[in-house]
């Protein structure tokens, strides 16, 4: 199931061209997504080696939500396949985990933070199983590596962004999974709960786990990440941070809408 | 007289009607529930309006066969597929076209009711057709309701209860998240399915009792009264059943004393009642409520500013707060400050110093993230006493360096 960790020895080399990645956590073969005739994404492709943590970069409308999205099977794909660990995401379910955007829900909602997190256990509990004491001690557990365990009884309308985004982690880490995928975990949050996302994405990458994240912040991604992924409708660019996180792959992926002060405040 | 009637022993009749109406008022509590809080609830008004023309059709229909067109289960078989067929080119539109929802269902409800309103025109001039009472599906009319009638919606008052309760996780999920239940392997399309057979049953059954047009007042209403009283999926369920069931009991009861009054009308009203009730006097969402915390909060603001003023020996130019000040006893008309104040207005400014120092210097990372201003709690409320002896400690140290 995990042999794609023969490809984790060198982080450093662009893996998504030659190597077999059949059995890779995540991979995205020619893939194309479309709100009406206009293609969101076009023709990508994509290998997330075991125990990578990788950034997907891109300017505003790049298609980078909706690449997690269609992966997921929440958008519907024009064409290309989508794989984790070598079968579909029908059949591998269990192993992915998914961290929407936190305003794409309706925090009014009537729940608890327990309660939302208790929904990453529902494939296992199924239709009527009671919750047992181990279901609640894992709840309990994966609020407490996001720093929530104080607010198990909090109501969700009442919490901060940042607390909002870290319940919305927590309920990712109850499914135990082995790929996360998250759509801007660090949007609008703030800078503890931002420290506090970071490494519990490393620590998942420390385990093992492969994490992918969109993001927007060009002056962290050299810090959070080790792969990164360019995107603007279609790749620009992929490998590892520190060969592609240059100015002319940043130039092209972003166009005018990059200006030169920002590109020399992140040292490029 | 209402009494006999809120006892059942009013007669067989009557009680029927009581016992349908307090069931069917149960159903489309719950069934409400999650139309409300799918942000879907308006859905239900382009179901009850789509039966119109299947109410009609399947009485011609009955009729050329030469059967008794006013049989209940034809009529329903009819409005229950027209209603299906509404739905299904509301969601249709809404997916294959730029239309929105809400323009989509605007239009099939008005087209549906056109439909229905000519055949049932049409329907008056036939011979079979004068005495057809279709018209009494439009407001509801309880006269006549048959044993088998309130069998029906018994059952299906059951039916709806077990479905939710086997099916509550999905349907939290989606309700809450529908993009992530789509990645847990939760089919976002099936829960749909299945809140909207149930909103379409509890329709259909309740044009007997309460009418098509008023049948959506009884699926929204009590989800929307139940939401003022809590803050959890489950209890607002049962509170929302609750006042459904109610509405229908009271109404119904009303109406078999009171010669005349229609019941679906009726049973509306008392709905209404229950949300006037939560609306107004609801703990912590109702209107009295907020604005009664809304003036404390005020209040406290103006007087933690006016107090940390008068320790600082500033100026208050805020009538507003002079006003309080002077209610409260911290300040005498011509403003010269008291006993109280003064020690009052030093205790505020003590608090002021140890959260500023607090927020400085102490602070773990998002204790109290981002829900409060510091300066308008008290302190030794809301930190030990072990944290405070060391802020104080803190404060000290900083002003003997001063000197």
């Amino acid at each position: 199931m995990m042999s794609g960790i023969a490809l984790v020895s060198d982080k450093g080399v662009l893996l998504n061209a030659a190597a077999d990645d059949r059995n890779a956590p995540f991979t995205i073969r020619g893939l194309t997504v479309s709100y009406g005739q206009v293609p969101a994404v076009y023709s990508i492709d994509f290998t997330a080696p075991a125990g990578s943590l990788i950034g997907i970069l891109g300017p505003n409308g790049a298609g980078k939500s909706t690449l997690l999205k269609a992966a997921m099977g929440i958008v519907p794909v024009v064409s290309g396949q989508v794989s984790f660990f070598g079968k579909p995401l029908k059949e591998a379910r269990y192993q992915v985990a998914y961290v929407p955007q936190r305003a794409s829900v309706d925090w009014d909602f009537p729940a608890t933070v327990y309660d939302v997190v208790l929904m990453g256990l529902y494939p296992i509990l199924g239709l009527l199983r009671r919750v047992s004491k181990a279901d609640k001690a894992k709840v309990a557990e994966s609020l407490a590596k996001v720093g929530m365990q104080d607010f198990a009884d909090r109501q969700i309308g009442q919490l901060s962004g940042g607390q909002q985004q870290r319940v919305f982690l927590a309920r990712a880490l109850t499914q135990r999974a082995d790929v996360f995928l998250l759509d801007e975990p660090f949007s609008g949050v703030d800078a503890a709960t931002e420290t506090a996302i970071i490494s519990v994405l490393k620590i998942l990458q420390l385990e093992g786990k492969t994490v992918i994240a969109v993001h927007h912040d060009l002056s962290t991604v050299s810090t959070y990440f080790d792969h990164l992924f360019l995107l603007n409708r279609k790749a620009v660019a992929y490998g590892s941070v520190t060969k592609v996180f240059t100015k002319d792959n940043l130039v092209t992926a972003y166009g005018g809408k990059l200006g030169a002060a920002q590109l020399d405040a992140i040292g490029l | 007289m209402l009494g006999d009637a809120l006892s059942l022993s009013l007669g067989y009749n009557a009680t029927l009607v009581t016992l349908g109406a307090t069931l069917l008022g149960a159903a489309a509590g719950m069934a409400g529930t999650f139309l409300y809080l799918r942000k879907n609830a308006l859905i239900s008004d382009a179901i009850s309006h789509a039966t119109l023309p299947g109410l009609g059709i399947a009485f011609l229909i009955a009729v050329a066969f030469g059967w008794d067109g006013r049989q209940l289960a034809i009529l329903l078989g009819g409005s229950a597929l027209s209603a299906a067929l509404g739905l299904y080119f509301v969601n249709w539109l809404t997916r294959e076209t730029r239309l929105t929802q809400d323009t989509a269902i605007g239009c099939i409800l008005s087209v549906s009711f056109a439909f229905g309103v000519v055949l049932f025109t049409i329907i008056q001039v036939l011979p079979a057709g004068r005495k057809a009472g279709l018209e009494s599906f439009l407001l509801g009319s309880t006269a006549g309701m048959l044993y088998s009638d309130a069998l029906l919606i018994l059952v299906l008052s059951i039916i709806t209860a077990l479905v939710l309760v086997v099916f509550l996780r999905p349907i939290k999920l989606v309700t809450f998240d529908a993009s992530y239940s789509e990645t847990l392997g939760i089919s976002v399309r099936r829960v749909d399915f299945i809140i909207l057979t149930l909103t379409l049953a509890v329709t259909v059954l309740g044009m007997k009792i309460v009418g098509l047009i008023l049948i959506v007042a009884l699926l929204i209403i009590p989800a929307v009264s139940a939401r003022f009283w809590s803050e959890k999926t489950d209890i607002i369920l049962i509170t929302s059943t609750a006042f459904g069931a109610l509405s229908g009991y009271i109404g119904s009861a009303i109406s078999a004393v009171s010669a005349g009054l229609p019941t679906g009308p009726i049973i509306v009203l008392c709905a209404f009642g229950f949300f006037l009730i939560s609306f107004l006097f609801a703990p912590k969402r109702g209107v009295l409520a907020v604005a009664l915390k809304h003036y404390q909060f005020q209040k406290t603001v103006h007087l933690t500013q006016g107090l940390l003023s008068l320790a600082l020996r500033q100026s208050i130019y805020e009538p507003k707060t002079r006003r309080l000040l002077q209610r409260f006893g911290y300040i005498r008309a011509d403003g010269v400050v008291t006993e109280v104040g003064k020690s009052l207005a030093a205790k505020t400014l003590l608090n002021e110093k140890r959260w500023s120092y607090w927020q400085e210097t102490l602070r773990e990372s998002d204790q109290f993230d981002g829900q409060v201003v510091f300066s308008l709690m008290d302190i030794e409320t809301k930190l030990t006493q072990d944290q405070i002896l060391l802020i104080d400690q803190g404060l000290a140290a900083r002003k003997g360096k001063k000197l």
